[in-house]
């Protein structure tokens, strides 16, 4: 067997082997990947940078833990940005496994805001973010397209209370506060079909602004809704988040996972590459014994 | 009439809902709110048949030995452990009988598991069951050191809770995902090759999308990777993935009309 033989019945676990060993080194070698910004990433930024202080963004965080390693720098970065920027929140988990999730996010992010920080130049005093005044976490509620539907007449509809037990009325950010028309935005966080039900019976029934923050493999699915305009941004993947961290100049976990990310992909490439060499001279070869074509 | 009713019911409420969008009225809202009312709380209904469900698929397993039934006892285990864990909190800093109460609930159902699965010998294990059942009994009425919460928040901060969510459930779904990684490299190493015109339009494609999140290519290819990638996500898919919206769009309205006119009758089972 030569060695286009070889490489033509390459066994997978080499492969796997390879790209573990590529993702091993690149996390223990530390540089730093320069990120090129999207204009669709872009447009998120820029809408939540606009918003006044006390605007009220709906972040409805959507996916499961299989998720967590591309969407969670997603929610970190987003959710500090518009609390830096005094804006408050509403949060809604609407996947069977995300309050837990949400919960912890939630207080690691309060955390970080306790410190001060300087992003875009301008200066932030650390604060504390306080339940019921700075953010509200409706919970998780079966039947996501009920729940977007029924939060269209009134959040008390579906949560009379938030995750904690809290009845919403004596939160004092949810006074007066009834529906997506009390909101500036909602940015979908998801790792499933929950973003068609926001896209559908949400934008499309109670048209407020919507930005989708999504897993990498979803993202071409979502483009026409971009085009559409019912859609003012999308994020994709990890490479979304680490823009949207370049953009708000807040480094995290995003920036950190395109080091590892960035080489896995050249390995896949690479791979292709070979894969397709050894098919070429395989085919020429067969060609010429007068072969299969 | 078994037939008749729920055609009738999926014919009015089917019929209502598509007016109610076009009706802006108070009363309208008011009725709409209510069936919205109405479905989670079916929902919830289908929620227990289903864990009944899967109780039952998982002792038959375990009954009748198919392969890998060893697994369907984790199954059990993880589904009434969080089911426990999930409706209790404790009071204070200890535990007091929690653990034994945890797995005196465990070992009852493993005895009724045990009980439903044997053909000889039920008594015993029917017997073991009730001894199991009246110690955790006890100790849920008599151990003050924590509680049970049906109807509040508490447990969410029960820390077998959070911790079998954190420590177990967590990276195992994690970990999961993350194989996938390996088997799109694989898949793409063997999948990916240009065997005719549209095989190489697909793997061209698919390497400009690629590359372009490669920074480093920049200063070789300019923004050329950028642009051309845009272009393939803006116009031929955003063209391709529309025309599948749009399909499924009207797949979804002419399937909806089909079951609200009593023509597709697939939920009603062998209708």
């Amino acid at each position: 067997m030569n060695i286009l033989d070889k490489m033509m019945r390459l066994d997978r676990r080499w492969i796997f082997l390879f790209l573990i060993v590529v993702c091993v080194v690149a996390n223990a070698v530390e540089f730093e990947v320069p990120i090129l910004v999207n204009r669709e990433v872009q447009s998120i930024y820029d809408f939540i940078d606009s918003l006044p202080p006390d605007d009220i963004v709906l972040v409805a965080i959507d996916y499961d833990p299989n998720n967590l390693a591309e969407l969670h720098p997603m929610t970190f970065t987003i959710v500090e940005q518009c609390w830096r920027k005094k804006l408050k929140i509403i949060f809604t988990s609407l996947s069977q496994n995300g309050p837990g999730m949400t919960d912890q996010a939630i207080r690691d992010i309060t955390d970080s805001m306790a410190l001060d920080r300087t992003y875009n130049g301008v200066e932030y005093k650390g604060r504390e973010i306080v339940n019921g005044i700075d953010y509200t976490f409706l919970g998780y509620k079966p039947y996501f397209a009920l729940i977007i539907l029924g939060m269209g007449q009134n959040f008390r509809l579906q949560f009379p209370t938030d995750y904690y037990g809290t009845p919403l009325d004596s939160l004092p950010m949810m006074r007066g506060v009834n529906n997506y028309d009390d909101i500036a935005c909602v940015m979908d966080i998801s790792g499933g079909n929950i973003t068609d039900y926001w896209i559908s019976y949400g934008q499309g029934r109670f048209d407020f602004p919507l930005a989708l923050g999504l897993t990498g493999v979803m993202t071409a699915q979502y483009y026409p809704y971009l085009g559409s305009g019912q859609v003012f941004g999308i994020m994709g993947g990890l490479l979304g988040a680490a823009e949207y961290e370049e953009l708000t100049e807040n480094p995290g976990l995003a920036k950190d996972g395109m080091r590892i990310q960035l080489p896995a992909h050249i390995v896949i490439i690479l791979f292709i590459v070979l894969g397709n060499i050894g098919f070429f001279i395989d085919r020429r070869k067969r060609k010429q014994e007068g072969g299969v074509q | 009439m078994k037939r008749q009713i729920p055609l009738m019911l999926v014919l009015v409420f089917g019929m209502f809902l598509i007016f109610q969008y076009f009706i802006p009225h108070e009363t309208s809202e008011k009725a709409y709110e209510f069936l919205l009312d109405w479905i989670t709380i079916i929902g919830i209904f289908a929620m227990a048949l289903a864990i009944w469900s899967l109780f039952r698929v998982t002792v038959a397993k375990v009954r009748t030995r198919k392969e890998n039934w060893g697994y369907s006892i984790f199954t059990l285990v993880g589904l009434f452990s969080m089911m426990i864990f999930g409706w209790t909190a404790p009071n204070g800093e200890g535990w007091g009988w929690y653990f034994i109460f945890v797995l005196s609930v465990l070992m009852a159902i493993g005895m009724l598991v045990q009980t439903m699965s044997v053909k000889s010998g039920r008594g015993l294990w029917a017997g073991l069951m009730f001894v199991f059942l009246i110690i955790a009994v006890l100790i849920g009425i008599f151990d003050n050191a924590w509680s049970f919460h049906f109807m509040s928040a508490e447990p969410l901060e029960n820390p077998m809770f959070r911790s079998f969510f954190d420590f177990v459930l967590m990276p195992i779904l994690a970990t999961t995902f993350s194989l996938l990684a390996f088997f799109i490299a694989s898949a793409a190493y063997r999948a990916f090759r240009a065997r005719n015109l549209l095989a190489t339009l697909l793997l061209v494609s698919a390497l400009i999308v690629m590359l372009r999140f490669n920074p480093y290519l920049t200063p070789i290819f300019g923004d050329y990777m950028a642009r051309t990638s845009n272009w393939l996500m803006n116009v031929p898919n955003l063209a391709a993935q529309r025309a599948i919206v749009m399909g499924v769009g009207l797949g979804i309205v002419a399937t909806a009309l089909k079951v609200i006119l009593g023509i597709e009758r697939g939920y009603m089972g062998k209708g």
